[in-house]
């Protein structure tokens, strides 16, 4: 291996640690407010990809069928348990939430079937599109447990992430996708070629961080999120309603899957399944995080993706043998530093 | 009431027995119709429909095709094939999609001793007492391989660079380029593997490159394939590239666009019918089933699975022509004399291949079952 090698592997490298960071972003951000590990979140990215190529190619793509059934199902829970509790009179209120306006993005996706739309509104409709699906399965799936314990909340997101790859292989098919690039072009920094869609993965990877970084410090939303993050009694004391914080932070993660997912499309053939090893790797950064801290996590995820690079130069075949094996120093390490805090205290 | 269904039922499974001992000959064909091997499996029905209605008649004796759905679950494959066998009392089976499906059905075959047509590989023991009771209609991977290293030999390419998938369809094309290698074809200089859901081939590619071989063997699949084709033109691998029947997929041609151009990959006959030359075993069989395939299927068969299935077809008939004369269909002595027949006939043309089976082999075919082709402005083209 020489200086340019290196060069190019350490490139490609920190290009895939920039979706991770995406994602493990993502990953942190719900289990801190919500306690649930949501294993279908790299799903989601994955399913924003096929749902890209399904536009770029004329076709209908599935996430519209997908979020119609999600948003009947969600509709019909919300006013079966409002209904139950005798408050009829939020019966609108609710269908406009959980069901027209999730629908409305689907809707004009399905009026424009058919015709090539211009790059930033495809963009922008895939991002629309995908934004209901991670709040709508928490309406359905996750609000009922709300107040399990974090075990039985991982068990059902494996199972759910069986759930939607499954319906990903309904709705989107067997075969994989890969969709135009965004920007081609290529630069040469210190004679070692770095493509436009590395530097456009990085630029957006280091823009949400930092948009998110805003968020939690100076607006509201943010701050009431933060706070039900480190203690939800208390923060539900204070007049901040879980619920909706929970929603919040399911949409906020949603936009770093979407775009981490748009960002791999031209990048990677996607296929139905692929979300599940990226949010894989993505969530050994978060661990590397100890699932608390985003500057951390940031961190690891760009150490997975370039110990990934690395890892495939030196001996490909036992490439995530490498960085899997990396999570139990990591685990470790992260056991005997970190201050616990026990299970029984929520209760 | 569960009484009188089952009663119902009961008098249908008779009824259907009686009629599979009438002067006909049963045919029992599983194949993926759901589930993921599904994409694979419509292309063996739609083989199957055009090679029904290119004949469903053996020297005047009838043919009747039952078709089952095993939903890519090769469980299902095994029940399909007893219920074919015990309640519809078939003289043949043809299946399925799914290599493990298709190992299930075969050791059903082998066991109530009923000739399977197998339209994927096989991999199962072959009976200690006397000899296995089906055949696989396919080209073995190695062959697929050893095609196109000949071709590479020949072309006087010496060295090749390897990336393939860390599964173990990788491991037989990197086995096959070994073997291949061994007696005197192109050396293998690296070893590089990548996952289908992988994000990233920069480094295997990087690897290939500083290889420097003169040719690149791709032991991916499908769409999947592409990847390492765009990253080594990306890295400024100029090189041919060169692979097996696994990259005959449109997903593939579509993604590795520019860079997939020039391909040269083994490939069965079937796939470049109308190119073959007049005296090509393959041509007059071939025109047969396209001309078939399209009458009732509309559109091109432009993959290589179908053929498998109307292969097995092929192959049976001609065994059957042979065996209505020694026993009556839906006896245990014309399966018998079924089997015999598919040992004795020689040299049955399909539209893959020419078919010599043995009782020491599942398989039957030989270098003459694969051609070389190669992607010229998305389009495979014959390369004799």
């Amino acid at each position: 291996m020489n200086a340019q090698i290196a060069a190019i592997l350490a490139i490609d490298g920190i290009a895939s640690g920039a979706i991770y960071v995406l994602i493990a972003i993502g990953f942190v951000l719900i289990f801190a407010v919500t306690r649930i590990i949501f294993v279908p979140f790299g799903d989601i990215a994955a399913f924003t990809a096929l749902t890209l190529a399904g536009l770029e190619n004329k076709q209908l793509p599935g996430t519209v069928g997908m979020v119609a059934v999600l948003a009947v199902m969600a509709a019909l829970i919300e006013i079966f348990s409002l209904w139950r509790k005798g408050a009829l009179d939020k019966i609108p209120r609710a269908l406009f939430f959980y069901l027209v306006l999730p629908l409305i993005p689907a809707a004009i996706i399905w009026l424009t079937a058919g015709t090539m739309l211009p790059t930033p509104l495809r963009l922008l409709l895939t991002v629309a599109v995908i934004l209901p699906i991670a709040p709508l399965l928490n309406r359905i799936v996750y609000q009922p447990i709300a107040d399990a314990t974090v075990l039985l909340l991982l068990v059902v997101s494996v199972a759910l992430h069986f759930a939607m790859s499954g319906l990903g292989l309904l709705f989107f098919g067997p075969e994989g996708v890969r969709t135009q690039s965004l920007v081609d072009f290529t630069t040469f920094i210190a004679g070692t070629p770095v493509s436009g869609q590395a530097m456009l993965i990085l630029g957006s990877a280091i823009f949400f961080s930092f948009l998110l970084y805003l968020f939690f410090n100076f607006t509201l939303y943010g701050k009431a999120l933060h706070a039900t993050a480190i203690n939800r009694t208390g923060a539900r004391l204070m007049g901040i309603r879980p619920q909706q914080a929970c929603t919040i932070a399911f949409l906020l993660s949603s936009v770093l899957a979407a775009v981490s997912g748009i960002l791999i499309a031209p990048v990677n053939t996607i296929f139905y399944d692929s979300g599940f090893l990226i949010g894989l790797k993505s969530f050994v950064g978060a661990i590397i995080g100890g699932m608390v801290s985003f500057p951390v996590t940031a961190i690891g995820a760009l150490f997975v993706g370039i110990l990934e690079g690395f890892a495939a130069f030196l001996s490909s075949p036992f490439k995530d043998v490498i960085v899997f094996s990396i999570l139990i120093p990591v685990l470790l390490w992260r056991s005997y530093t970190l201050v616990h805090v026990e299970e029984e205290d929520e209760e | 009431m569960r009484k009188l269904s089952f009663g119902v039922s009961a008098l249908a499974g008779l009824l259907l027995a009686g009629t599979a001992h009438a002067q006909e000959i049963t045919v029992g064909f599983v194949t993926s119709l759901s589930g993921p091997a599904s994409s694979i499996g419509l292309n063996y029905e739609k083989g199957m429909n055009a090679a029904y209605a290119y004949k469903d008649e053996v020297s005047g004796v009838k043919i009747k095709l039952i078709k089952l759905d095993d939903g890519s679950d090769p469980s299902q494959a095994t029940k399909n094939a007893r219920k074919l066998v015990e309640q519809d009392k078939v003289d043949v089976m043809i299946g399925t999609s799914s290599a493990p499906g298709t190992n299930a059905m075969m050791t059903i075959a082998n066991e109530l001793k009923v000739p399977f047509f197998a339209v994927s590989p096989v991999n199962v023991p072959i009976p200690a007492d006397g000899h296995p009771w089906g055949v696989s209609m396919v080209q073995t991977p190695q062959l697929m391989v050893k095609v196109i290293a000949d071709r590479m030999k020949r072309d006087g390419i010496k060295s090749v660079g390897f990336i393939g998938f860390s599964d173990s369809w990788g491991d037989l094309v990197y086995n096959g380029a070994k073997a291949a290698e061994a007696n005197g074809g192109p050396k293998v200089l690296t070893n590089e593997r990548y996952a289908r859901t992988d994000t990233s081939v920069t480094a295997q590619a990087l690897k290939v490159v500083a290889a420097a071989p003169e040719g690149f063997l791709n032991g991916g699949s499908a769409t999947q394939a592409a990847l390492p084709l765009l990253e080594l033109r990306k890295l400024g691998f100029k090189g041919p590239f060169f692979g097996t029947p696994s990259l005959l997929n449109r997903d593939f041609v579509r993604i590795g666009a520019k860079a997939a151009e020039g391909t040269q990959v083994s490939a069965g006959p079937v796939v470049v019918t109308s190119q073959l030359p007049d005296d090509h075993f393959a041509k007059k069989i071939g025109t047969a089933f396209h001309e078939s395939f399209k009458k009732v299927n509309g559109g091109e068969a432009d993959d290589g699975f179908s053929g498998y299935a109307f292969d097995g077809w092929v192959v049976f008939l001609e065994a059957a022509k042979v065996a209505l004369t020694k026993a009556k269909p839906g006896t245990q002595e014309f399966r018998q004399a079924l089997m015999d027949a598919i040992y004795a006939n020689k040299d049955v043309a399909g539209v893959h291949a020419i078919y010599n089976f043995t009782p020491k082999s599942y398989f039957g075919v030989d270098e003459r079952s694969l051609v070389v082709v190669k992607l010229a402005d998305g389009k495979w083209v014959y390369q004799p």
